[in-house]
């Protein structure tokens, strides 16, 4: 049914992935129209989800459905290490170098400074919200198909502490992997042996298909729209080490004007207890806030605001 | 050393936990309404469904067990100053050495035929919403009594589930006494907006039915029908179970400014409290969240012996008329005194303003209040406390702004209007 479509994007008829990806975009978008109109009085939300939706089409589904066609390997270009963690082991570096020449030299060079200068810098600059809820694609379908869920969140101090545990494990992994394959590959293979392929893989399996795929979407309406972002994303992960620690990003209070209500912390989909900050008049400096926006969208006292750097008197 | 805290609102909790932080003494906290001290105004939030009761607790369990305080829910039946001790309502006698009173407001009567037939109802504790919840059942038609902020939100609150509310206001404009003229339209318009048929200058004079309310009549021989009577036409201090303890009292518990009562050791705070001398432009009973808070960490102090004075500092409150919001820092009368000069704009939707109040002569900035658009406080608060000149203000203007980024600004048009 989609073969005529596939076709004319990717030069080839639809399969499973392509399916797949068909489906995932046009939730993204019909599911973004509907919270645009919900929050049709907040630019914020307007822009923000223009922006999602807009990543999701392009960058996600036509350019690599057209980078196909053209004979190029299929690339997400706004996938980065170690989201997309497979992009620096070296048999993909090997494997675009080699089979792709000059596009496959940029790709890894657009992947390697993405992930080690743009991230860090954007992050410094606008928090992790620049990309976990402007470009990211686990983003844009929480955003959207997960909106309904997002007060499904944990809001306990038990589940902060379980996120924290785990979320900084699977980056610790990944970290780990990566070096282990490009040590395992210097040394031909000495290390690890035909393990490396296994190694890889089962990895893959677990957090790839189980984590982002499964949990992603399948419990959104158990633990929230963000399970994957908050427990599971080693990108969400380094991002909310450099916005905890260094970024200009952060929630402000608007002084004493909190009346506890609890809708800020009710909608936020990191569960996030935005409110335990708020009545006490703290700014919030979260690693996990996503910068969604929404408990500045929700609270009816005008308490809280994004901002990028304090005003000084 | 044991202290006693009658009344788990925010006054008492926030004393509660200031107090664990200055000392190492038992700490009983007592409310009759409910076990977890819970957030009362989101009280609308919880009807409307957008919020669930435990979204709405001040602090999770852990926190009361870490600190400390103990909770106990049960009504105070009588105060002893002279024992020192307080009887419960199942009899139980509970000793202190020292006693703070945080025990809010009640809604008051407004003493008309009828007013207790069921379907009457006030909006105060949370006893009150499942009442409202039962009532709202099955009702067409509704009526508000009375124009306060409370008022406004019950109205929101049946409109919200498809119910016909007629909000009946005795002043001739919309918070007349609070506002100036040109928002109380403004919030007035809004209201309507959303399909509240709302009256000014009407006053109820009886509630009719047999056995629930059929209808009210007003003060012009008007019968209205319906099947719920909202009352929100004021609170009153809570004091009513203290007769007799040689707490001197008048409308609320008269406090000197270390919210120290006329009986030694026992102390007031919150909604309950009446300062004996209030700071020049402001109320002696001030029933608001925000002083409740403010007077809850002023008391621990006192009590712990630390000695601070209760400072109502620069006046500040918000609000919500439907999705619009409402914010005023600093002195913003509702109608303007000689001397001062009031610099209004107003948006062509009709829907955001912004107002400055200054000194005619001297230029400093006394006043901001805005509707539709957020401003900072501490901003405000730095330009009204130190008499920032209205010229220096409107230069700056976007540093108090703190609507969402991506928001239309209009300091451009609201520095133009005091050219024109
Ligand atoms: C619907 C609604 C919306 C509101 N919205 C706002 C708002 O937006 N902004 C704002 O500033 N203010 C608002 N207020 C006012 C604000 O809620 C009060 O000023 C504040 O809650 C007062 O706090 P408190 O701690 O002094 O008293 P309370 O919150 O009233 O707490 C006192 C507690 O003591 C208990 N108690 C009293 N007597 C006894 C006794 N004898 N034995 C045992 N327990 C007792 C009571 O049951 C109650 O639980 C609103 C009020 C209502 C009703
Ligand atoms: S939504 Fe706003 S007023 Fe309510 S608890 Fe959060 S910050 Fe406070």
């Amino acid at each position: 049914m989609l073969d005529p479509l596939s076709i004319f994007l990717r030069g080839r008829p639809a399969d499973q992935w392509f399916l797949y990806g068909f489906s995932y975009t046009a939730l993204v978008l019909a599911m973004g129209i509907r919270f645009m109109y919900k929050y049709r009085g907040n630019a914020y939300q307007q822009w923000r989800t223009v922006s999602v939706m807009f990543f999701q089409l392009v960058f996600s589904f036509l350019i690599p459905a057209w980078m196909m066609m053209m004979n190029q390997p299929e690339f997400y270009f706004s996938y980065f290490w170690p989201l997309k963690y497979e992009y620096l082991f070296p048999d993909t570096v090997g494997w675009f170098t080699g089979n792709y020449a000059r596009t496959g030299v940029f790709l890894v060079f657009w992947g390697a400074v993405m992930s080690f200068i743009a991230v860090p810098l954007l992050t410094w600059y606008f928090g992790k919200r620049w990309y976990c809820s402007w470009v990211c694609g686990c983003g844009a379908l929480a955003e959207t198909v997960g909106d309904p869920y997002r007060s499904l969140s944990d809001k306990s101090l038990g589940a902060w502490k379980v996120e924290r545990w785990m979320i900084h494990s699977v980056l610790l992994i990944i970290v780990l992997l990566t070096l282990l394959l490009w040590i395992n590959s210097r040394e031909q293979g000495t290390i690890l042996g035909s393990y490396s392929l296994i190694f890889s893989k089962t990895y893959s399996f677990l957090i790839g298909s189980m984590f982002s795929g499964v949990i992603g979407t399948g419990f959104y309406p158990i633990f929230g729209s963000r399970v994957w972002c908050r427990f599971g994303c080693p990108q969400a992960a380094i991002m909310g080490i450099i916005q905890r620690r260094w970024s200009r990003f952060r929630i402000t209070t608007n002084g004493g004007q909190c009346i506890s209500c609890g809708n800020c912390s009710e909608y936020c989909e990191m569960g996030i207890d935005v409110k335990s900050y708020a009545q006490r008049g703290e700014d919030i400096v979260r690693a996990s806030c996503v910068g969604c926006g929404i408990c500045s969208a929700v609270c009816p006292r005008g308490v809280l605001k994004l901002e990028n750097g304090t005003v000084s008197l | 050393m044991h202290v006693v805290i009658i009344g788990n609102g925010i006054a008492g909790t926030t004393a509660a936990r200031h107090i664990r932080k200055l000392s190492d003494c038992r700490i009983t906290m007592i409310s009759d309404e409910s076990w977890q001290p819970f957030s009362r105004t989101a009280l609308m939030y919880i009807f409307m469904g957008k919020l669930k009761l435990e979204s709405t607790y001040l602090y999770e369990d852990w926190f009361w067990e870490k600190n400390r305080i103990d909770r106990v829910q049960a009504r105070v039946r009588e105060v002893n100053p002279a024992a020192k001790n307080i009887t419960l309502g199942d009899g139980s006698v509970l000793s202190w050495d020292k006693l703070i009173l945080a025990t809010g407001s009640r809604p008051v009567k407004i003493g008309v035929p009828g007013e207790n037939l069921p379907g009457v109802q006030h909006l105060y504790h949370l006893s009150d919403l499942d009442v409202l919840n039962r009532l709202s059942r099955g009702v067409e038609c509704a009526v508000v009594v009375g124009g306060g902020l409370t008022g406004v939100e019950l109205a929101e609150m049946l409109v919200s589930r498809g119910i016909r509310v007629t909000f009946m206001v005795r002043e001739k404009g919309l918070m007349a006494r609070q506002l100036t003229p040109e928002e109380s339209n403004m919030a007035g318009r809004i209201i309507r907006e959303h399909g509240v048929d709302l009256r000014f200058g009407m006053q109820i004079r009886e509630i009719r039915g047999n056995g629930r309310v059929e209808s009210v009549v007003t003060n012009d021989g008007l019968e209205i029908p319906c099947g719920l009577v909202g009352i929100t036409t004021g609170v009153a201090p809570e004091t009513g179970f203290l007769y007799g303890t040689g707490i001197e009292t008048d409308s609320g518990l008269l406090v000197d400014e270390y919210l120290r009562t006329s009986v030694k050791d026992i102390y007031a705070a919150g909604d309950c409290a009446e300062l004996r001398t209030p700071a020049p432009a402001r109320r002696a009973v001030e029933p608001l969240w925000y002083t409740a808070r403010a007077m809850g960490e002023t008391v621990a102090r006192n009590v712990c012996g630390n000695p601070e004075p209760y400072c109502q500092g620069i006046w500040y409150n918000s609000a919500r008329f439907f999705e619009t919001e409402y914010q005023i820092y600093g002195q913003v009368p509702a109608t303007t005194p000689s001397g001062i000069t009031s610099l209004y704009w107003e948006d062509s939707s009709g829907k955001k303003s912004v107002r400055i109040n200054y000194d005619t002569a001297t230029g400093a900035v006394t006043g901001f209040q805005t509707m539709g658009i957020r401003y900072r406080q501490q901003v405000c608060e730095h330009w009204i406390a130190t008499g920032t000149h209205i010229s220096g203000v409107l230069k700056n203007l976007s540093m108090a702004n703190f609507d969402p980024e991506f928001y239309r600004r209009f300091e451009a048009a609201i520095r133009a209007c005091r050219l024109s």
